[in-house]
Parts: C-alpha cells; sequence; structure tokens
C-alpha cells in the first residue's frame, strides 16, 4: 500500500458507518459453508437414493462392514475437538494467550481424528472396498473421502490461526470465520456417520 | 478484548498501479475485472455463435460445405451443439450477466469503493479465465471435444467408449466445475459486499433493484451448485477412475445425474434471468420517468421465485421414467412458478403506464426483453403440463421456448446493460442511431429464427438430429403459408445470417463512439442511483468522497422539484441534511 500518487493528495474518508453486525469474513465464510452444506447434500441424498434402490441389500454382498465401532471413537475425538474450540473462541474473547491450550488440543484430536481414517481406509482397501469395486465402495469414499478433505483443509486453516495467535496477530473475525469452518466440518460428521456407516 | 480489527476506514491510499500488466491484467479494481468479464464473456460469445452457424448451416444445407468452417461431420455437429450451448451458458449469459455486471455495479451502485474481497475477486476471474481455455483446448485433443448435450446425461457422457471422446467429455467436465468454482468466489463477494459494505444511509429498501436480482441470483447459484459439483465429481470418477455412480452397466443410476443436474439447472435459468430482470427495471424506470412500480412487491416476488425454482426441477424428467404422481406434483409447482413471472412482467407495464416514454436505444431493448421474454415464459407453460410435455419433449419446441428466454436474457439483456452503463464504462455516449439500427437488425432476425422452429418442433421435429433427410416425416412439403419443412430451416438459417451480419453494426459503434463519441458527462441519463455521481468513467476507488443515502432509488417526476428526479445522494437541505 505504499504507492504513493504524485498528483492527489492523501485524503482519508471516514467512514461514518458502525462495523458491520457479521464482519466480512465471518459473512463470507458463511455464505461459503452453506454452499458445501448443499454440496454434502447432494451426495448424501445421491447415496440414499442408491441404497434404497439396492436389491441385493446392504452393503452388498462379499463387500466388507464397516468399522462402526472404531470409527465411533474416532467421531467422539472429532466432537471433542469441537467443543474445545468453541471453548478456545469463549477464553480468547476474555483474554487471549488463554485460547492456546484448547487450540492446540483441538487441532491435536482433528489430526488424530484425520489420520486414523487414513488407517482405517487402508484396513478397507485390504478387506477389497475401493473405489470401483461397488457402489457402496464408490459412495463411501466419495462420501467420507470429501469430509476427510474438508478436515484436512480446515487443519491447515487451523494451523495458521495457531500460527498467528502465537505471533499475537490473530484477528478476532478471522478466528470466527476458522472456528464456523471447523464446527462446520464436525457438525455434518455425525450426520455422515449414521447415514452411511450405520 | 474486543474486536481488535478496526472500524474500517476508507483510505484513498490504495492507488491504481502504474504498469499496464498490474492495472489490466493483475488488478483487482472490480470494473478492471468487470470488463475482464464483458471482453471474455464476448469473446466466448462470437465462438458459441459461430458454432451456431457452422450447424445451422449443416441442418438448412445438409452435407454442403460450411464457408469458413468446412465440412461438418456427424461428430462435428454433436461437439458444435453441445459446446454452443455450454458456452452460451456458461461463458456468457453467466459471466456478462452475473460477473461482470454484479462486478461493475455493485460497488458502484451501493456506494462502496471496491469489494470487500479484492483478491479473491481476481482469482474468481483468473480461475474463469482458465475455465474458459479449458473447454477451448477441448477441441484439440484426441477424439475431440465433448458431443454429448450440455445436460451430459450418461452413460453417454460416463463412458469413453460410448461417447468417442474419452478426453473430450473430461476436459468439458473440468472446465464447467472451475467455471463453477470461479462463480463461488464471485458470489460470495457479491453478497457479502452489498449487504456489509453500503454507504450510510442506504437501506436495504433503497438498495436498486438491479443489485437485488444481482444478490439473489447469486444465492440462488450457491445454493444449487453443491449437488452438481458433487454431481461433476462423480462423473469425473465415473468417466476416469472406473466408478460406476451413473453407468447402469456398473451397478449405477443414470437418472441420479439428471436430478443432480437438473437440481441445479433450473435454479440456473433465475440466476442468469435475474440480473436480465433488473437491468430491464433500471432502464424502464429511467426512461419512463417513473418511480418502479411495487419495489417491494418485486422483491418478495424474487424471493418466493428463488425459493420455488428448487421445487421444479423434475419437469425436464418427464419422460424420463418418473412416477406419474411425481409428475403432477411437479406440473403443479411449474404451473405456479410462471405467476410470478407474469406477476413481473405486469409490474414494468405497470411502471411504464402514463410514463413519459423515451425511445432511445437501452429503452428499445428493454422493452423487446419483455416483450420477447414473455413469448418464452408462455411456451414454458405448456412445456411444465406434464401431459402435453409428453408431445413436446425434446422436440425443436422445447429449442424454440428456452431460446426465447436464453436470447432475451443473455443477449437482449446484455445489450440493455451495456447501452445503458456504456457512458459510466467508458465515458462517451454510444450513438443511438446505430444502436437502432443494430437492434432492430437483431430483434427482427431473432424472431425469424425462433417462430420457424415452433412449428417444426410442433410438427414433430427431434432435437439433436444431425440431419433429416432421411426422417420423410419431417421432410413434409406445404406445413406453412406454403413453405415446406426443410423451407423452414432454410429460413432459421438464412435469418441467423443475417442476425450475426448486424452484429457488425454493433462492434463499428462501439468503436466509433469511444473515438468520436460526445462525452457522457456524470450523469447523461438523468438517473437517481449512485453509479451516476462518479466521474464517468469512475476513477480507483470509485467516490471521491463516501456518499450519503437520503433516500429510494427511484424518484423520478417528483413534483417538488423542479429537474423532476431526485438522487439518492443528494440532501433534502443542503449537505449535511438527515432523512426528511
Ligand atoms: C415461466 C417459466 C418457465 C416454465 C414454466 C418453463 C418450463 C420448462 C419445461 C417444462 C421444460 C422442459 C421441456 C422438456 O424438456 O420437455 C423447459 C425447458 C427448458 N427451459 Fe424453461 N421454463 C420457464 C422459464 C425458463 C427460463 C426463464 C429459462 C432460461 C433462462 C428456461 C430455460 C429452459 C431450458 C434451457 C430448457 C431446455 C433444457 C434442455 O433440455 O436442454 N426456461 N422449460
Ligand atoms: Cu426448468
Amino acid at each position: 500500500m505504499a504507492g504513493l500518487h504524485a498528483a492527489a493528495p492523501l485524503r482519508v474518508i471516514r467512514d461514518p458507518r458502525p462495523p458491520p453486525r457479521l464482519p466480512n469474513t465471518v459473512f463470507g465464510t458463511l455464505a461459503f459453508v452453506v454452499t458445501e452444506l448443499m454440496f454434502f447434500a447432494g451426495m448424501v441424498s445421491a447415496f440414499s437414493i442408491a441404497r434404497a434402490g439396492s436389491v441385493l441389500g446392504w452393503p452388498p454382498p462379499g463387500q466388507p462392514r464397516l468399522p462402526q465401532m472404531e470409527t465411533a471413537v474416532n467421531s467422539f475425538a472429532l466432537l471433542l475437538s469441537g467443543l474445545l474450540l468453541y471453548i478456545a473462541g469463549r477464553r480468547f474473547a476474555r483474554q487471549r494467550r488463554s485460547a492456546r491450550a484448547p487450540l492446540f488440543f483441538a487441532i491435536a484430536l482433528g489430526l488424530f481424528f484425520v489420520a486414523s481414517q487414513g488407517v482405517e481406509w487402508v484396513a478397507l482397501i485390504r478387506e477389497g472396498l475401493t473405489l470401483t469395486s461397488s457402489q457402496h465402495g464408490g459412495f463411501f469414499y466419495l462420501i467420507v473421502g470429501s469430509h476427510a478433505v474438508h478436515a484436512a483443509a480446515a487443519l491447515c486453516v487451523l494451523a495458521m490461526v495457531a500460527l498467528r495467535l502465537l505471533r499475537g496477530r490473530l484477528q478476532s473475525s478471522t478466528f470466527t470465520a476458522a472456528r464456523i469452518f471447523w464446527y462446520f466440518v464436525v457438525g455434518i460428521w455425525p450426520a455422515l456417520y449414521l447415514l452411511v456407516y450405520l | 478484548m474486543p474486536e481488535s480489527a478496526p472500524a474500517p476506514t476508507h483510505e484513498a491510499a490504495h492507488h491504481e498501479p502504474e504498469n499496464w500488466v498490474l492495472k489490466y491484467l493483475w488488478s483487482t479494481d472490480h470494473k478492471v475485472i468487470a470488463m475482464q468479464y464483458l471482453v471474455t464473456g464476448v469473446f466466448m460469445a462470437l465462438i458459441g455463435g459461430f458454432f451456431a452457424y457452422a450447424f445451422r448451416m449443416q441442418l438448412a444445407f445438409p452435407g454442403a460445405e460450411v464457408p469458413g468452417y468446412g465440412l461438418v461431420s456427424p461428430s462435428d455437429y454433436n461437439a458444435l451443439v453441445t459446446n454452443h450451448g455450454t458456452i452460451m451458458i456458461f461463458w456468457v449469459a453467466m459471466p456478462v450477466l452475473v460477473a461482470a455486471f454484479g462486478n461493475f455495479l455493485i460497488p458502484l451502485m451501493v456506494g462502496c469503493d471496491d469489494m470487500v474481497f479484492p483478491k479473491i475477486n481476481r482469482l474468481s476471474f483468473q480461475v474463469f479465465f482458465l475455465s474458459a481455455v479449458v473447454l477451448l483446448a477441448s477441441f484439440f485433443v484426441e477424439g475431440g471435444a465433448f458431443g454429448g448435450a450440455w445436460t451430459a446425461y450418461p452413460p453417454l457422457s460416463a463412458v469413453g467408449e460410448y461417447s468417442l471422446t474419452p478426453l473430450g467429455s473430461t476436459l468439458w467436465l473440468v472446465a464447467v466445475a472451475l467455471e463453477f468454482v470461479a462463480f463461488l468466489l464471485g458470489g460470495i463477494n457479491f453478497i457479502t459486499t452489498a449487504m456489509n459494505s453500503r454507504a450510510p444511509g442506504m437501506r436495504l429498501y433503497d438498495i436498486p433493484i438491479v443489485v437485488w436480482m444481482i444478490v439473489i441470483a447469486s444465492v440462488l447459484f450457491m445454493l444449487s451448485v453443491g449437488p452438481l459439483i458433487a454431481g461433476a465429481i462423480m462423473l469425473f470418477m465415473d468417466q476416469q477412475v472406473g466408478t460406476g455412480f451413473f453407468d447402469p452397466a456398473r451397478g449405477g443410476d443414470p437418472i441420479l445425474w439428471q436430478h443432480l443436474f437438473w437440481f441445479f439447472g433450473h435454479p440456473e435459468v433465475y440466476v442468469v434471468l435475474l440480473p436480465a430482470l433488473g437491468i430491464t427495471a433500471e432502464i424502464i424506470c429511467i426512461f419512463s420517468r417513473k418511480k418502479l412500480f411495487a419495489y417491494r412487491t418485486i422483491l418478495y416476488t424474487v424471493f418466493a421465485t428463488g425459493i420455488l425454482s428448487f421445487t421444479v426441477w423434475a419437469h425436464h424428467q418427464f419422460i424420463a421414467g418418473i412416477d406419474p404422481r411425481m409428475a403432477h406434483i411437479f406440473t403443479i409447482t411449474t404451473l405456479l412458478i410462471s405467476v410470478p413471472i407474469a406477476e413481473m412482467c405486469f409490474v414494468y407495464i405497470a411502471t411504464l403506464y402514463k410514463g413519459s416514454i423515451t425511445l432511445n436505444t437501452p429503452m428499445l431493448w428493454g422493452l423487446a426483453f419483455i416483450f420477447e421474454f414473455l413469448i418464452g415464459g408462455v411456451t414454458g407453460i405448456f412445456l411444465g403440463a406434464s401431459g402435453a410435455d409428453i408431445y413436446f419433449h425434446d422436440t425443436y419446441f422445447v429449442l424454440a421456448h428456452f431460446h426465447y428466454t436464453f436470447f432475451p436474457i443473455a443477449i437482449i439483456g446484455t445489450y440493455a446493460g451495456i447501452t445503458l452503463w456504456f457512458p459510466k464504462m467508458f465515458g462517451k455516449m454510444l450513438n443511438d442511431r446505430l444502436g437502432k439500427i443494430h437492434f432492430w437488425g437483431t430483434i427482427i432476425p431473432f424472431n425469424l429464427i425462433f417462430i420457424p422452429l415452433f412449428f417444426l418442433g410442433g410438427l414433430g421435429q427431434h432435437r439433436r438430429i444431425y440431419d433429416y433427410v432421411h426422417f420423410p416425416e419431417l421432410m413434409r412439403e406445404n406445413v406453412l403459408f406454403g413453405l415446406g419443412m426443410q423451407d423452414l430451416r432454410v429460413l432459421a438459417t438464412v435469418s441467423l445470417l443475417v442476425m450475426l451480419a448486424f452484429q457488425v453494426v454493433f462492434f463499428v459503434n462501439v468503436y466509433l463512439s469511444l473515438k468520436n463519441g460526445p462525452r457522457a458527462g456524470r450523469n447523461p441519463w438523468k438517473a437517481t442511483t449512485l453509479e451516476w455521481l462518479t466521474p464517468s468513467p469512475p476513477p480507483h476507488g470509485n467516490f471521491a468522497e463516501l456518499p450519503t443515502v437520503y433516500r429510494g432509488a427511484y424518484e423520478y417526476s417528483h413534483p417538488d422539484r423542479q429537474e423532476d428526479y431526485w438522487p439518492q445522494w443528494e440532501p433534502e437541505f443542503g449537505p449535511g441534511a438527515g432523512r426528511g
């Protein structure tokens, strides 16, 4: 912003407006999250139609069952991570430094979730569930994979937030936006779990 | 500690970059980005028009060499038709109506210096540009461009051995997906800017209707595109990974794609319609010097239409094997959605009523929009009735229907917008006489192209057929005013040639007006909205001082005023007076 114009004198225009109720970043993130919700809604409804229409039962014969218990534990870790992030947000509003610990644990639990998903996938592929092995496999990797990509992206955002927090440069609207995105990732997971795994 | 972000202060400190590349290709200025979208959109329109020329020539003179193209083979024909449709909707209507006008108008009309996320805005255009390159590249790969229609129904689109364009189909899909990402980024900007960055004093009901329309269009787009992005990923995996989501041979369900496509596809028609309706509203108010009739009713109507538009998609699938009871429900919702559209037409006519009307070029385009779009809407009702649609589906009647909706939107709406805001965009007045020649040279041939196609469709002429010579029942003589069916095809094609030729007049007009046209001044049309407060063309940062808004957007023919109109920015009693 340093490029000065020779001719025009600098004029700072006072903006008499009150700051918007939802800061721009938060508003934009919310709009984005709504689109994402529709994206998952599209996939899930396609999945439900395919599942309802399958005559051979679900999962189809010869295809492995999904690890329901392990994933339940894993889901719990993810939900806990969301809760910790919520606490981090509350603490941030009062005393910034105190948000550090819950934020780090939230990220750690998120990483644990993504990593154990990866482990689970490796096992499933060994058991013969692949993208092309059946509709079941295709939809499983499509939906759970999309969620994992979102989780990984959101973790990158949270890592950036954590870095800024450490350096004392975190804006509260950025933090809110990042939290909204993580709540979205956490919030849709139970629905996906119930629909896809059970 | 409370919110640390400083209250936004608009510093005139961010200056135009001096460098040409930075200024025109790497700019974050919303007006430059608008121009980038406009130029790219017009360029793509020329390509889409050229495709139409090539395949219409084939239909009128089957098997003949097409000047400037050569022989149109059956697979060429399919690729041309498919990409004509794709380009006109996704690379012309969307970038010009939503992105170019949205970018140019929203910050100017709500009175701020730029979009709230300028860098995301720049990224939006870059992704869009990339998508256009990818689409055009598909013509130069092994197997050629995708030819499975703009709706890309599987299994044809899902399996390379069926479409014979294994690479072309994937490039097509990737291009469309990139294009969606671009408009997602744009949409976030439009909505946030209009909601968060309005000039002081501008309440929701003071926002000019065209801004509302573009914002609501963006909302509709963002709500409907998610499922199609999901579908596009699935189709991509079917093509390249070998999954079987949509291919029945691999256990998939092709109808599923149709649902995902049309759940987006129908709202999409409103996404492009709404900006054009908004442009028309501005024109009608300015050139009949009337307050917009029933501003709030229009707004509520558009909300209602937006919601309804998510409930009608299966009217495209009446003969795809859906349950007849479902067909009834979708017939009812489809007929319902015609009501708000009809209402809009009445509201516009009511605005015109007893106005002092100036019939200049923008006004002609505005009026033509209402008139021609009405024909499109009315014929939609026939198609929406599932009983009639069993006969009409996939005939040229459908084709004529949607061209009577899309042409008014994409072409008439664009010309309406350009002729209205040209003075603001470039600081020069367009020549009105050349403008009128161009107008009539476009409108008359347009009707002569598509009216015959309604009749051909009624006679059972199917869409997406390379050549009708082997269908004796579609080569009948003496079907309309002594003309045979082939004569009607020739009439449509010749009219297209005339229409394309007249587009030259427009480009000549732009060139001459930019060179020698009279200076526009700030407010040549004596209009009330904020963009007319800025110099023409507006400088970087738009307003010298942040404007304050004192009233609604359409105070024309105000009895208390000497000059008949009362701009939004003018206080009642000198500067600083409050809302009266
Ligand atoms: C009054 C409102 C409208 C009604 C009742 C209506 C109804 C319909 C119906 C029932 C069809 C399916 C016909 C078939 O495939 O058998 C259809 C097709 C179509 N309509 Fe409309 N429509 C309306 C407005 C619009 C608008 C505003 C647009 C565009 C901006 C539009 C664009 C299209 C397109 C592109 C198709 C053909 C899609 C394809 O198969 O390639 N319609 N319309
Ligand atoms: Cu439709």
